[in-house]
């Protein structure tokens, strides 16, 4: 009976304790900067695309929400040919970020995406490109790989000594 | 001329005032129990937002009027009626100062009692004319417990009932001049107002609607306006239990500097804001607990209580 009577007033003066609810459209909540929120692709510190269109996004993701196309340009550089994230599917598990292995696809912390219509969160190539290099500045997939594309052969790529050259191995 | 028009006013108040109330009882009892759960409930429409109640009861007018085709259909519809037709009957014996009052009977205290009885009815009618076993559960539970808590409800007013001699409730207001009902029958207030928390089907005694275990229980198959109606009954219900509270224990209009129905609607309103409170506070008994304490713990003490207040009269007298 007693405990009764101390909910009650436990209760009551919750009546002066601070507010927990964010008023959201007026007041915008605090997203931490690893927030999984709209996926987009970055590019390099040179402007060029970083998606080597591998599929491993697309094979990582649970709900199969990523289709893409592999395609080369004149230099050998693989690049998708179209990228399509349906965001209807999507869960933001963020398993697409941890398989790329260039950094191209991220998340970021912006989930404001409401649509009228359920097509147009289909995202296309140009709706996920970003300008810029995304969480990773500095970083450049093609300049570090050891892969020969045009303009950069084997062994010129940063931090890469040349191949062996094996007609010198030679026992 | 005057000795029509005035009760016709006064009646038109009443209903006007009730009837606001307890539509405006939802935006309180949301605005409330968001403050007691550290919320900021409905603050959109309009200021405070007060038209939440204006676009709530848009809503319940806009939906499909739909009774079940396996429903009685005659006792489906009646049910809700009734509900809110006793709460509001109720109301023509409540003064809201002296003079302001629709009949002034002699017997104000049992024919508030009988009407908040018959308000029952509507439970139990509308559980059985739903044909669903959750439904018809809760009308059994309702009707069960109105039959437990409704005995010691009569006997726990009939305390002040001996004090004063009369049951006509403007002659209880006025032997309050001196000193609240509240502090010689405290006993009595707080069996009253378990039992008249029981008596509207308000947490923590909500066993007849227990969302949890029976859906909704009595108005489970109900919809649109029907629905509504028990709603604005249940509210009706929480006025006239914390009116008759007020008038009963804590002397209705009587009180210094401020105007006499504004005192009323004062103590009213706070013991509505303690109905909400009990809701937002308590958890709700076992049905066996809950009849247990109505007949092992309640009725004896009710009992007592009348024992002692009848004795100490007689002594004094």
């Amino acid at each position: 009976m007693f405990s009764l009577v101390r909910s009650l007033w436990e209760v009551f003066r919750h009546a002066f304790a601070r507010r927990v609810t964010i008023q959201y459209p007026d007041e915008k909540p605090y997203l931490a900067p690893r927030y999984r929120g709209r996926i987009v692709l970055s590019r390099d510190p040179d402007g060029g695309e970083r998606c080597v269109a591998c599929n491993l996004c697309a094979v990582a993701c649970p709900v199969d929400c990523i289709s893409l196309q592999a395609t080369e340009d004149e230099n050998g550089r693989r690049y998708p040919e179209f990228f399509r994230i349906n965001f209807s599917r999507c869960i933001f598990c963020g398993f697409c970020e941890e398989a790329c292995p260039t950094y191209a696809i991220q998340l970021t912390p912006d989930f404001e995406m409401g649509e009228y219509k359920r097509k147009n969160l289909v995202y296309e190539k140009e709706d996920l490109m970003i300008n810029g290099p995304g969480k990773y500045p500095g970083y450049n997939f093609w300049r570090v790989a050891g892969v020969a594309i045009g303009g950069k052969n084997k062994g010129e790529a940063e931090h890469e000594t040349a191949p062996v050259d094996i007609h010198s191995l030679m026992p | 001329m005057m000795e029509y028009i005035f009760p016709l006013i006064v009646i038109a108040v009443v209903l006007g005032v009730v009837l606001n109330l307890a539509a405006g009882l939802i935006w309180v009892e949301r605005r409330l129990l968001a403050l007691w759960q550290d919320r900021y409930g409905p603050n959109r429409v309009g200021p405070f937002g007060l038209g939440q109640i204006l676009a709530d009861s848009l809503k319940l007018f806009a939906k499909e009027d739909w009774v079940p085709p396996f429903a009685d259909k005659p006792v489906f519809i009646i049910a809700p009626a009734i509900v809110v037709a006793t709460a509001l009957l109720s109301f023509a014996v409540i003064p809201f100062s002296s003079g302001f009052v629709i009949a002034d009977l002699n017997i104000g205290i049992l024919f508030l009692l009988a009407m908040s009885s018959l308000g029952v009815y509507s439970v139990v009618l509308a559980g059985w004319a739903s044909n669903n076993k959750y439904s018809l559960l809760g009308g059994i539970r309702a009707s069960a417990q109105m039959l437990s808590y409704e005995v010691f409800m009569g006997l726990s007013l009939l305390g002040v009932v001996v004090i004063v001699g009369s049951f006509r409730l403007t002659d209880i207001v006025e032997a309050q001049r001196k000193m609240w009902f509240v502090i010689p029958q405290f006993l009595g207030f707080i069996l009253f107002l378990i039992a008249g928390v029981a008596e509207t089907r308000r947490l923590p005694f909500d066993l007849a609607e227990a969302e949890n275990e029976l859906i909704a229980g009595f108005h489970s198959e109900y919809s649109g306006m029907k629905f509504g109606m028990f709603f604005v009954g249940e509210y009706i219900g929480v006025t006239l239990i914390s009116a008759t509270i007020s008038l009963l224990f804590f002397g209705g209009w009587l009180g210094p500097w401020l105007p006499a129905p504004l005192w009323f609607a004062a103590k009213t309103m706070f013991f509505i804001c303690m109905f909400i409170l009990f809701r937002a506070a308590l958890p709700r008994p076992r049905f066996d607990q809950l009849m247990s304490w109505g007949w092992k713990v309640m009725l004896p003490l009710a009992l007592l209580n009348l024992l002692v207040t009848g004795a100490v009269v007689l002594a004094r007298r």
